[in-house]
């Protein structure tokens, strides 16, 4: 994969420690939404071994959540978040997806067009598709950017507590959305794309705005976002 | 504002009547002869003596109008489904497709007649020409217009090429055929028309020529008003079908 004759990638490597969630960082257009399409399986033209640990492919066991909450709109929720069954050509399980719905605070709502629901719920329902999916592995490309801030800090809450125990990567351009919910902070750098930064958080999320964990690493964040965008060496981050 | 709560409900009925008004402010005007521009009034006792005569040949068109809209838009649905579904078909077809249209329908009509005979099936067969254009140019459009994002959402849920096009982008193309049954509603009448021109026994068009030849210009007009009238009835049940077919669609205007 290039951009404008350059490789995109070149022996790139990114570890995902399983059950946790890791958040992607880097300023825009330094590949993190093409990285995590090309995990995805989205992008030709590109190589690359997506595995695990014991080098099993994980093809077939990824889901992927992007920016827009891509729900039909000439389908009800509940067939919506039944989709990916219906996609894949299984038999569907309408009794999981009404359970979904409930877990993302949408029932009563089980019958309504996407185009009848505010942005967030849309999003909710949009989770709960992907949850359905039940994969190892789920990529969310910016799932929560095109909501207002209150309801991103709760969709912020539930996704931390529904991908519990799932290896979640997260594509993010929100350092306060990657300290609230990732487990590790991974920080991008161009040209080639590499890591520059990689930081483990203790504390188990969703965090509270407030706490001294995310406060007193949200500076240093910044800063290295700020440093890898000037092309010059990432401030150090500790935690 | 009141006057726009009640106002589109009346408005075609106010530009019938605008129309009218200026149709009868034309004749008094220029001072025409009834056998140039017959007044509204007399067209109007014409609509009433002739009825059963200028029934059943509407019925006639109506018909014509009908099968072919039926035949044109399955034909095309089919053509445009073939078109995306074979790939390699596209390369082929869309020239043909193309060509068919840059012979008018107008130089074809004798040739069908010809073919088909002076009754319906050759008025039929040209509507369907007609109309099988335009419903395939805009539903292929559709079809190859998927939302890549619903694309990429059904390829990580790992679903087969039939399931996408099941599942995703027949639907996602509909809104985009319903435009083309829409034009296709408003083209059928001249393909109907054009073939009773040319050749036939029944119909409205035959009956304008026959009126026209024997300067019975205000049967003519009767028939004209009545064409017209069939025209904008298929018209809009067209257009109400589509939209209580698609309630989601943007062009159904509603939001649930």
């Amino acid at each position: 994969m290039s951009y404008k004759g350059q490789p995109l990638f070149q022996d790139f490597n990114l570890e995902l420690p399983a059950g946790l969630t890791s958040c992607l960082l880097g300023p825009s257009g330094v590949g993190k939404s093409s990285l995590l399409r090309v995990i995805a399986g989205l992008e030709r033209g590109a190589s690359g071994v997506v595995s695990r640990e014991n080098r099993s492919p994980l093809t077939g066991k990824l889901a992927y959540m992007a920016q827009q909450d891509l729900l039909l709109p000439w389908l009800q929720l509940m067939d919506n978040v039944v989709l990916p069954d219906r996609l894949a050509g299984r038999e569907v399980d309408m009794k999981r997806a009404r359970r979904l719905l409930q877990l993302v605070g949408l029932d009563g709502h089980e019958a309504k067009l996407p185009s009848a629901l505010s942005g967030g719920m849309r999003q909710r329902a949009a989770l709960a598709r992907t949850l359905y999916q039940d994969r190892e592995v789920i990529l969310m490309d910016e799932p929560f950017s095109s909501v207002d801030s209150i309801t991103r800090l709760e969709l912020q809450e539930l996704t931390a507590e529904l991908l519990r125990d799932r290896t979640v990567l997260l594509v993010t351009h929100d350092p306060f959305e990657a300290l609230r919910i990732g487990h590790r902070l991974i920080v991008l750098a161009g040209q080639p794309v590499h890591i520059a930064e990689q930081v483990d958080l203790v504390q188990a999320p969703p965090r509270d705005i407030g706490s001294p964990e995310i406060t007193s690493l949200h500076k240093q964040l910044i800063d290295s976002l700020r440093g890898v965008r000037q092309n010059l060496p990432a401030a150090s981050l500790t935690s | 504002m009141k006057a726009t709560q009640f106002g589109p409900k009346l408005r075609p009925l106010g530009i019938l009547i605008g129309l009218l008004l200026l149709w009868q402010a034309l004749v008094w005007v220029t001072g025409a002869p009834a056998y140039i521009l017959p007044a509204p009034g007399q067209v109007g006792v014409v609509l009433l003596e002739r009825w059963n005569s200028l029934a059943f040949h509407a019925g006639v068109t109506l018909v014509e109008i009908l099968l072919g809209f039926l035949i044109g838009s399955l034909v095309g649905v089919f053509s445009a489904l073939m078109i995306a579904i074979f790939q390699p078909l596209r390369s082929w077809l869309l020239p043909l497709l193309v060509m068919s249209q840059a012979i008018p329908v107008f130089a074809l009509a004798p040739v069908l007649v010809l073919w088909l005979g002076y009754g319906m099936a050759s008025k039929i067969a040209m509507a369907s020409l007609i109309i099988f254009f335009p419903v395939t140019t805009s539903f292929h459009d559709g079809l190859q217009r998927t939302e890549t994002g619903w694309l990429d959402l059904a390829q990580t849920c790992g679903a087969s090429k039939w399931a996408t096009f099941r599942h995703v982008r027949i639907p996602a193309a509909l809104p985009a055929l319903a435009s083309g049954l829409r034009v296709a509603a408003a083209v059928a009448p001249i393909g109907a028309i054009i073939g009773e021109w040319v050749g036939s026994s029944a119909g409205l068009g035959h009956l304008m020529l026959n009126a026209n030849a024997r300067m019975q210009i205000d049967v003519m007009f009767a028939a004209l008003t009545v064409l017209a009238a069939l025209a904008l009835l298929l018209y809009f049940l067209t257009d109400r079908f589509c939209r209580w077919l698609l309630p989601w669609s943007p062009e159904a205007g509603g939001n649930s």
